[in-house]
């Protein structure tokens, strides 16, 4: 049994949605956590899709867009990884063993499409020329088709031809010590979205606090938003108390925390002088 | 002739906009018509004669790139500028293309770890943490959170930007800035510090001792005796040595590929698991 023509239409109209918006990378429907979910929603499995986007979210905690730095396609993954573990009634971590592979695959689909966009960049120069405002937009806008199309054809063709036996038996073919390492590797592959984050953050002299937080929650059992509150109380403090930042006039009071802004225009006429 | 000034709906089209920023993202130019797209409302009320219309679309077609979620201000000043243009302050197209590239790196400098290296990595793995707990409500929290803090940080940077124009170009020589970044880095470094520590999952299981005393027997495996010493230490040599590794120019793909293979080996050498 393969999936309704009313799941396919659906679920390629949201991989038109999720691969514009790993484009946009605003609303951030790309994002495993909201794509599996999704997938799982059309599917009529809820639990395992908000169960796989949360694992998946986990690993690509840090994939990011810096420049033209591109991370691996979480849209894509996300999307197919959800459709076979919940049709092909697989584990998590067969989730996680087709996933990683497919964002791979979808990484260069998406070099490739960004490379196509120039194309309406350059259709919008000559529009620019007649100051036809209407069709700057209209060239703008539709190079969002081109990534709709990037993740929503690949996700029609899996659509498509899906079925339980089917993904069995493609799982079946691959060799156990395959789909165990890749699970094995997907719990190490989570500290290269840690590391792109590190190194974006660049300030060699701030990583005492990463060495803090993980030696705390290495030996507490403090959930994430403790942890949320706790680096805001450190940050808050630690730009309070630091000497580059209190740097005042000669005044009688010297900066506290709650007049910090008020006190932003004398920091720059002293740093204009 | 009356003085040109952007209404209150003008500046609501533009913020819209951005939430499209990055639409036609190519290689060539970036969001150099994202950000011509979203000038299209000001060049629009701001310039009557077809000739200036066109000159401020073609200035505003060239190289553009920050953070998505970033662009408010930039977006602000800009048009604050071809407004003073407008009601003739002498401005040359020059003076407006410098001061949009001389924003682009401190807005990045803000806007990356701010929105990749806090916000999202935060909101996210919380909505996970929720997710893997079987929570429909981690997904929700994840989307809510990210776009409100997104669209204000959109709207407010573009109104503060506009209102201030050119004194906030001033402002950036203040602290302001730095210290928003230095303190978003370090909530971002602690919360990823937690991370590592805590869905990092690597496993040793070889057997380094087995004590048989009254019949029961111990065995002591690697990973045993790590986590004596500090759990989690592997995944934190691991995401320092993928830092290190990044900042060698090895792309993270390679990376993920190296420990997919790691993973095979090692678990088909039942090193690990």
């Amino acid at each position: 049994m393969g999936l309704s023509t009313v799941q396919i239409i659906l679920l390629v109209i949201f991989g038109c949605i999720a691969g514009m918006g790993s484009v946009l990378d605003s609303f951030q429907t790309h994002r495993p956590l909201i794509a599996c979910t999704v997938v799982g929603l059309i599917l009529g499995d809820l639990p395992t899709g908000v169960l796989l986007g949360g694992t998946l979210e986990m690993i690509a905690l840090g994939w990011m867009n810096i420049g033209a730095a591109q991370s691996p396609d979480s849209a894509l993954a996300s999307i197919i990884a959800a459709i076979l573990v919940i049709v092909g009634q697989q584990s998590i971590s067969a989730g996680i063993a087709i996933a990683l592979p497919v964002a791979v695959a979808g990484q260069v689909l998406t070099v490739f499409a960004r490379t196509v966009t120039i194309f309406f960049q350059h259709a919008a120069d000559k529009y620019a020329e007649d100051a036809n405002f209407k069709m700057i937009d209209i060239c703008h806008v539709a190079a969002l088709a081109v990534q709709a199309l990037r993740v929503a054809v690949p996700t029609f063709l899996v659509a498509a031809v899906v079925s339980p036996e089917g993904v069995q038996a493609l799982l079946n073919s691959i060799p156990e010590v395959i789909t165990g390492g890749l699970t094995v590797a997907g719990g190490m592959i989570v500290v290269v979205g840690y590391a792109m984050v590190l190194n974006m953050m660049g300030a060699k002299y701030l990583m005492p606090f990463f060495f803090l937080g993980f030696t705390i929650a290495a030996f507490t059992d403090f959930n994430l938003v403790a942890f949320g509150i706790m680096g805001a109380v450190f940050a808050i403090v630690y730009v309070q108390l630091n000497p580059k930042f209190t740097e005042m006039k000669a005044a009688p009071a010297t900066a506290s925390a709650g007049n910090a802004d008020d006190d932003l225009d004398d920091d720059l006429d002293d740093e204009l002088d | 002739m009356s003085e040109k000034k952007l209404t209150k709906s003008d500046r609501v089209n533009m913020f819209l906009r951005t939430n499209l920023q990055q639409a036609s993202f190519n290689f060539e130019r970036m969001h150099g018509l994202g950000f011509a797209f979203d000038m299209v409302p000001a060049i629009k009320r701001l310039y009557d004669k077809k000739e200036d219309q066109v000159a401020a679309l073609k200035r505003h077609l060239t190289f553009f790139n920050v953070t998505p979620g970033a662009v408010g201000p930039v977006l602000g000043v800009t048009a604050a500028l071809e407004e003073a243009k407008a009601n003739g302050a002498e401005i040359d197209e020059s003076t407006i293309g410098s001061i949009k590239i001389g924003l682009m790196g401190p807005f990045c400098g803000v806007g990356d770890p701010i929105f990749w290296g806090t916000l999202r990595p935060i909101t996210a793995a919380i909505g996970a943490s929720l997710a893997m707990g079987g929570s429909v409500l981690g997904p929700i929290l994840f989307f809510l959170a990210f776009n409100i803090v997104r669209m204000a940080a959109l709207y407010f940077g573009l109104e503060f930007g506009y209102k201030r124009g050119l004194d906030f170009v001033h402002n950036l020589a203040g602290n302001m800035v730095q210290k928003i970044t230095e303190g978003a880095s370090i909530l971002g470094l602690f919360v990823m510090g937690a991370l590592v520590s805590k869905w990092t999952t690597i496993n040793i299981p070889l057997v380094v001792s087995k004590v048989t005393t009254d019949g029961a027997t111990t065995i002591t495996t690697v990973q045993d005796i790590l986590d004596q010493l500090l759990p989690g230490i592997l995944g934190l040599l691991l995401t320092l040595l993928v830092s290190k590794l990044l900042k060698k120019n090895i792309s993270a793909i390679k990376i993920i590929f190296l420990l997919f293979a790691v993973g095979i080996v090692g678990y088909g050498l039942g090193i690990l698991a």
